[in-house]
């Protein structure tokens, strides 16, 4: 450190130069005008041959020159000292705030560059703010030569320079300050504008003090709009001051609340968000800061959510009816049916199904054990299909078992892929179908087809052995056949036989009678009529063994031909005429007038009628007999009916009768003689000619036999 | 009773001797003649040489039967004219239709009492001793 020279005795300027460069300092506007000015008046009126002024910059870390006196520019704006080096003369010259003469040689290190005016010592002269408040001195001001006239000069004029440097700078900090200020409230306000959302500051009165353009549009209103704007604006201030107002009650804290509100340009309905926070200002009091969210699309939205919210939930339950209506359907299904998720957990089943694989929850440990076994056999069979990646389907049988009877169920399973439209597998489905009554079937199938065989081994053997029967019948037949022929022949000869001696018998008796041998004693004429009337009737038993002897062999030959009924009943009677006279009985006949004439074997029903005659005078103690003759079946049968009063037959023995060799009394000391074949031929003649023989009778109450015949009979091939 | 000269003669054809003397003791004891044969040859002898007026053929006769009996009386000119009354025991059908077809007159079925024989024969002969008139004058 270097003692500064001593300075020069002090001389003023004159009092002219002083006012002069004043009033010139207080016209010039720009510090290095003034600075220029400044160094003129120096040079001038101190004879200064080189000066610097360095002003301190607006940030105070750097001296620069500004303005140079006998100095090229270059070197003027080239001069530069920081302010943070405090070990330079210049700082430290400025730092102590008074005047120092300083030498280059002393004072200026290398490194720091020299001094402005090379190896001439320097006046250095602080330029100080006018106001103490201001400590920071603004510059520097640097003369030389170091003369004793200059000090005084170049001391005033630091104090007027300095004085009006400040004030410069001064104006320019406010003129800074100013412009940033506008500028920054143009970028506030083009940035609030900027926000999509209205924005206000109110005061207490609920004022609005500031509103973007967005507010503003809802809020504002000039006098040129249209009615309904100034109505719409109207309406969204007091809905605005009414939401501010309650707002007030609710202290210091942000708050939000539903504003609607509407749109001024085309009336619709808008909703905001109301937030709005107290913004202090010490100035102007306190103020709300209100921000609106335009919610009227999210309200929509919201709406729409909600709208589809509420479709949603329908289609939910649409969804669940139509699963409880598919749970309904698949419970209903008598078949068990499962499925199960791609984990192999089964997420589905049907009742039948829970029967097989659910434990119940009172369960015995047996039925648990069945189901499980249940489960097991289960989950091995849909494995296949977890295996099988190409198939979709897969069916197979599986022994289950009932777990609550423990009967085996034969089952035959077909499980199915349920697979989404990218192909992934959803589950797998399993149909269980009970197969016992299938295999029942099967069994009874079997059962029969085998019995089936059976029958029809048996058939077979039936049949060959029918066969043989046949043959051995047919043999039998044309054995009997022969038989028969032999038979009817025998009968034919035996008749012969009989006929020879009896022919003699009745002849001789006959002879004797008529007395071709001489006269008889009447004792041995009753006894010989005896002889007669005994072979007569062995004679009428021959012959009706010959009769059935013939129609058995079919060796009865029918002589259809016409004849008048009334006239053969007539014959009949006529021909017993002896018998009822012996008998005493009355006979009468009942003839209908419509019976004329008949086509049939006149001779057959003339045996007949006589036969039936002659039993009802035999079987008639006392009373009558009435043949009677009629037509019936609307004249296409003639019925002839013999109806007597006699002893009559008892029901039982009514079919009896018409037997061979039968009389209702079969006993052997049987009052009526007769070999009792007349009603067997009767009856057998009435089949010949295609009629019948019938008879009603009660004991003791007479009989009464009947023939029907056809009046025309068909002829015979 | 007739003349016996000119009764007519009957040849009683049966091999049953108990029936052949019955209705030849009848006949006779009724007034006529009757000559006996008791087969088939016999009654074709006797039908040769006596000329009989009239036969009385039993049909069942041992050797030459009474059908052919009767066939071989009809096939000769010397016996055809001679009426046959065929006489069987047999009653069954056919044996009069067979009796007819050898050329018997008339069938009598046993038992046949002596006089319903007699009455046939003399039917048979009354009809043949009074050739329909209407022919002869012709």
């Amino acid at each position: 450190m270097i003692e500064p020279a001593p300075l020069p005795p002090p001389v003023l300027p004159s009092a002219e130069s002083r006012l002069a460069l004043a009033e010139d300092l207080l016209r010039t506007q720009d510090p290095v005008e003034c600075a220029q000015h400044a160094l003129e008046w120096l040079r001038a009126a101190a004879d200064i041959r080189q000066a610097l002024v360095a002003l301190s910059d607006a940030e105070g870390t750097r001296l620069s020159g500004t303005a140079g006196l006998a100095m090229p520019a270059s070197r003027v704006r080239g001069f530069s000292v920081a302010l943070d080096d405090r070990e330079h003369p210049l700082v430290k010259t400025l730092e102590a705030g008074e005047a120092r003469v300083l030498t280059p040689e002393a004072s200026i290190d290398r490194a720091r560059g020299a001094l402005p005016f090379g190896r001439f010592p320097c006046l250095a002269v602080p330029l100080v703010a006018e106001d103490p408040s201001d400590p920071d001195a603004v510059g520097l001001l640097l003369v030389a030569p170091v003369t004793p006239p200059a000090g005084p000069a170049t001391r005033w004029l630091a104090g007027v320079l300095s004085a009006r440097l400040s004030a410069l700078a001064r104006i320019r900090r406010l003129v800074d300050t100013e412009r940033r200020l506008r500028r920054d409230r143009g970028l506030l306000h083009s940035i609030i504008n900027a926000v999509p959302d209205p924005i206000t500051l109110t005061d207490d009165e609920g004022r609005i003090v500031i509103a973007n353009a967005r507010a503003e549009f809802l809020l504002a209103s000039r006098d040129d709009d249209s009615e309904g704007r100034r109505r719409a604006v109207a309406l969204n201030n007091m809905l605005f001051s009414s939401a501010l107002w309650r707002r007030g009650w609710e202290g210091s804290e942000p708050s939000r609340h539903e504003l609607p509100l509407v749109d001024p340009s085309d009336g619709s309905a808008m909703l905001f968000e109301l937030i709005s926070a107290p913004a202090g200002d010490p100035d102007a009091g306190a103020g709300v800061v209100s921000i609106l969210r335009n919610v009227t699309d999210l309200r929509r939205a919201t709406e729409e959510i909600e709208e589809n919210y509420r479709r949603l939930r329908v289609a939910e339950a649409d969804v669940r009816a139509e699963r409880d209506r598919l749970d309904l359907i698949i419970d209903s299904v008598a078949d068990p049916i499962l499925v199960a998720d791609p984990g192999g957990t089964i997420i589905l089943m049907n009742a039948p199904a829970e029967r097989l694989f659910t434990i119940p929850a009172d369960a015995e440990a047996e039925v648990a054990q069945r189901v499980r076994a249940n489960d097991a056999h289960f989950s091995s069979f849909v494995a296949n299909l977890y295996l099988a990646v190409d198939e979709l389907r897969w069916r197979g049988d599986i022994g289950l078992v009932d777990p609550v009877t423990a009967a085996p169920l034969p089952v035959e399973a077909v499980s199915g892929k349920l697979v989404s439209e990218r192909g992934e597998l959803i589950a797998i489905a399993t149909i269980l179908h009970d197969r016992t009554e299938e295999m029942e079937k099967a069994r009874l199938y079997a059962e029969l087809k085998r019995a089936s065989e059976q029958l029809q081994q048996r058939v077979h053997e039936a049949t060959s052995e029918l066969v043989r029967q046949n043959e051995l019948l047919r043999r039998q037949h044309i054995e009997l056949e022969q038989a028969s022929a032999l038979k009817t022949q025998f009968l034919a000869n035996m008749s012969h036989e009989f006929r020879t001696p009896l022919n003699a018998i009745l002849g001789y008796t006959s002879m004797l009678l008529q007395g071709v041998s001489g006269s008889m004693l009447p004792p041995q004429r009753k006894n010989l009529d005896r002889v007669e009337s005994n072979a007569r009737h062995l004679l009428a038993i021959i012959n009706d063994i010959l009769d059935i002897a013939r129609i058995e062999a079919g060796k009865m030959p029918l002589h259809p031909g016409e004849f008048r009924v009334p006239e053969l009943v007539k014959e009949v009677v006529a021909e017993v005429e002896p018998l009822i006279a012996r008998s005493g009985l009355t006979v009468t006949t009942e003839l209908d007038p419509r019976v004329g004439e008949a086509r049939s074997d006149r001779q057959k029903v003339k045996q007949i009628v006589l036969n039936l005659l002659t039993n009802a005078l035999k079987f008639t103690p006392v009373g009558s007999v009435c043949v009677s003759a009629r037509c019936v079946a609307a004249g296409d049968a003639v019925e002839i009916a013999v109806r007597d009063t006699g002893i009559g037959i008892s029901p039982e023995d009514q079919e009896r009768v018409f037997e061979d060799f039968r009389q209702a009394d079969n006993s052997p000391t049987r009052q009526y003689g007769g070999a009792g074949l007349g009603l067997a031929i009767c009856r057998r003649l009435a089949t010949m000619l295609g009629g019948q023989m019938t008879l009603t009778s009660a004991l003791g109450q007479g009989s009464t036999f009947t023939l029907l015949f056809p009046r025309r009979a068909r002829r015979r091939s | 009773m007739t003349d016996r000269a000119t009764s007519p003669l009957v040849l009683l054809v049966d091999d049953f001797q108990d029936n052949r003397e019955m209705y030849a003791e009848f006949l006779r004891f009724s007034g006529l003649r009757v000559e006996e044969a008791a087969n088939g040859h016999e009654a074709l002898d006797k039908a040769t040489t006596l000329a009989p007026d009239l036969i009385v053929m039993d049909l069942s006769l041992p050797g030459i039967d009474g059908w052919e009996a009767t066939r071989r009386l009809k096939a000769d000119r010397h016996t055809k004219h001679i009426p046959v009354v065929a006489l069987t025991g047999h009653a069954l059908a056919g044996f009069s239709e067979g009796a007819r077809q050898a050329g018997c007159d008339a069938f009598v079925t046993k038992p046949c009492l002596p006089e319903e024989l007699l009455n046939e024969i003399q039917r048979i002969l009354v009809r043949r001793a009074r050739p329909r008139p209407a022919k002869k004058i012709r």
